[in-house]
């Protein structure tokens, strides 16, 4: 046990676990290089949830106020697990598609430079 | 003034003779401790061995204050007479319509619902301290420091009381401290130093946060509210500076007397110096924004003062250490690089959460954009002007920006993830960890290297986001299951902000309307006096 504690055996509640989140998980979504969302964000879905439908529901909600937003080129689009690209399925389940409980999705855009090209 | 029976006006044990102030001190304080016989001492301080910490003599400890807890009582008296004094007069002259302008008003709501619920935790924390401690030389020295912390607690509070009376956003700052999502920054910092054993608590906060970094809130704090006409928290600040000095002090005393004990407390102390001074710099992020946005007439950026006061300040301070063993903590490089940007990360967070926060927002005027320009030549126009200027074309046009999704936070510091790569500015910073098949989050290598050391501690954190997921922000007596039930809506009540009231843009603000009626002053002295109309950049 890393943790230096006076009680023995000590072990920190899994204070997120995906039980407590009454049949959802949830998903962190960024993109890469445009800051004008100042962070990633975190959203509780279905792990059932067809890939298509982040791309067809979820974005265009989260980042539709972009103006680079219209422009992207959904075939161009670099897909990132974890920090590495992957290939989604689109058809399949996001659980199928290996983003479990607080997986962390990101898109990259590689023609397109934010606001002002500043990466906003 | 009748004459108070202590060891230093005359005592039967020197034949009526006054003590020195070194034999007073010795009464006071070393003499008040014993080797107890009844129980063991392992078992009356239970606290000391876990940690891994040596100490072999508690003697060796020198207090250089040699403040005896008679003259602590005298001291805080008088100190206490002035400070009311004054709060007095500045209620009695309306001083709180002296400030600069309502912008300085918002810091102060930031102030009194994330710092001074940090002073009540600090009392508590080195109220542990002075049970726990075999010595009675740091015993009665965290003793005196828990009564100072309670102190600042309450005299921040009476300070900023007239405030309240006319502002929002301040009433209910004890349960805002316990609740709301960005609150949980000061809150998850100080409590996780609390929960620590009492080594790595009084490293963490004498040393790391208090010697190390302190100037960096005590200064903007102090000067910005003399720069901004706030002369009760001026005399707050006079009041507590001899105490701070007290603390800082404490706090170089106790790296040196644990690095002198044994060379096995060496890597320890190293460990939580690292540690915390990251944690602490983490929570100095809002400091950061609150110096460059905030105040409305400004002391110095926050990359000057991190200059300053790290680097030069700081870089002294770890080459003297550096006999003991001691190195810069880990990632104080990653400080440098960051430091011209995070107050307008930090900014940038803060504005497009605004409705969800307890204090009003804007965007920088021109003159504060030239300003930043000036003082942060190699970020400002590249990578801030262009996002303030497309703000500030979208409030133009009467559609301002705003985010409304929840922002993913960091498992250790509890910032939403708004930190960038160390080298590269216009990327956020991702870090991960797998843990018992969970993932946990960090906005930056030093807070996964905190997580990776203690990730037992760390999966026990209250982060809002989630637990707003986990329908867990609920105010008593609200159901879920009714029909109109709105879980962001209902987080923000049980986090104390009232939507409409607290929060949103500065203008048009509950704050502002009564600001310019009750003193014929702009709410922001530096607005553009034109909307601004400039063309955005593609």
């Amino acid at each position: 046990m890393s943790t230096i504690a006076i009680t023995a055996d000590y072990h920190g509640e899994m204070k997120d676990s995906v039980d407590k989140f009454h049949g959802q998980q949830l998903l962190n979504i960024g993109w890469d290089r445009h800051l004008l969302f100042a962070s990633p964000m975190c959203l509780p879905v279905s792990p059932d949830m067809p890939f298509a439908a982040v791309v067809q529901n979820l974005l265009p909600v989260l980042f539709g106020a972009h103006p680079d937003f219209a422009q992207i080129d959904w075939a161009q689009v670099i897909w990132l697990r974890s920090g590495k690209p992957f290939m989604p399925d689109f058809a399949a389940s996001l659980v199928d598609n290996g983003l479990g409980h607080k997986a962390i999705l990101r898109m990259q855009t590689p023609n397109l430079h934010g606001i002002g090209g500043s990466g906003t | 003034m009748p004459v108070t029976n202590t060891p230093a006006t005359k005592s039967p044990a020197t034949g009526g003779r006054k003590l020195s102030l070194k034999e007073n001190y010795a009464m006071m304080t070393r003499d008040l401790g014993w080797e107890t016989t009844y129980q063991p001492m392992d078992e009356v301080f239970r606290m000391l061995k876990f940690e891994g910490i040596k100490i072999h003599d508690w003697d060796k400890w020198e207090d250089p204050f040699r403040m005896t807890m008679d003259a602590y009582w005298k001291y805080q008296g008088e100190k206490e007479k002035k400070l009311y004094a004054i709060i007095d007069a500045f209620q009695q002259n309306n001083g709180q319509f002296n400030v600069t302008d309502v912008r300085y008003i918002q810091a102060l709501k930031i102030f009194i619902t994330a710092f001074s619920p940090l002073e009540y935790t600090s009392h508590r924390g080195f109220a542990i301290l002075g049970r726990e401690f075999a010595g009675a030389g740091p015993r009665i020295a965290a003793q005196m420091q828990s009564i100072d912390e309670l102190r600042h607690a309450q005299t921040q509070i009476h300070t900023l009381s007239p405030y309240n009376r006319y502002f929002e956003g301040m009433v209910n700052f004890r349960e805002m401290y316990d609740r709301t999502w960005y609150l949980s920054i000061p809150k998850s910092f100080f409590e996780d130093a609390v929960t620590s054993g009492p080594f790595e608590f009084i490293t963490a906060i004498s040393f790391a946060l208090e010697y190390v970094l302190t100037n960096l809130i005590f200064m903007p704090w102090m000067s910005g509210a003399a720069f901004n006409g706030d002369m009760a928290s001026v005399t707050f600040g006079f009041s507590a500076q001899s105490d701070e000095a007290r603390h800082m002090t404490l706090g170089i005393e106790v790296i040196k007397f644990l690095l002198e004990q044994d060379p096995d407390n060496v890597p320890i102390v190293q460990r939580w110096i690292d540690k915390w001074f990251w944690r602490a710099y983490r929570l100095l992020a809002l400091v950061g924004a609150m110096m460059d946005y905030m105040l409305p007439k400004r002391v110095m950026s926050w990359a000057e003062a991190w200059e300053i006061y790290f680097e030069q300040n700081g870089g002294a301070l770890f080459a003297e250490l550096g006999r003991y063993g001691i190195r810069m903590p880990k990632h104080w490089e990653t400080s440098v690089k960051e430091k011209n940007r995070i107050s307008h990360e930090v900014w940038c967070i803060l504005y497009q959460y605004r409705h969800a926060a307890g204090f009003q927002l804007w965007l920088p005027s021109e003159e504060e954009m030239d300003w930043f320009s000036e003082k942060y030549p190699d970020t400002f126009d590249q990578l801030y002007r262009p996002r303030y200027e497309y703000w500030r074309q979208l409030e133009a046009e009467g559609r301002p920006f705003v985010n409304t999704t929840l922002p993913q936070l960091c498992q250790t510091c509890q910032w939403p993830m708004l930190f960038t790569e160390p080298d590269d500015p216009t990327q956020t910073c991702y870090r991960e960890s797998d843990y018992r098949d969970e993932k946990f989050h960090f906005c930056s290598d030093g807070c996964k290297d905190i997580f990776d050391g203690e990730p037992e501690k760390y999966v026990n954190a209250w982060l809002p986001v989630h637990q707003i997921y986990q329908g867990n922000c609920l105010s008593e007596g609200v159901d879920p299951t009714a029909p109109d039930f709105d879980p962001l809506v209902e987080a923000l009540k049980y986090m104390g902000i009232r939507p409409g009231i607290d929060g949103g843009d500065l203008t048009g603000s509950a704050d502002a309307i009564n600001w310019e009626r009750w003193t014929g002053r702009p709410a922001n002295s530096q607005a553009d006096r034109e909307p601004p109309f400039r063309e955005a950049a593609e």
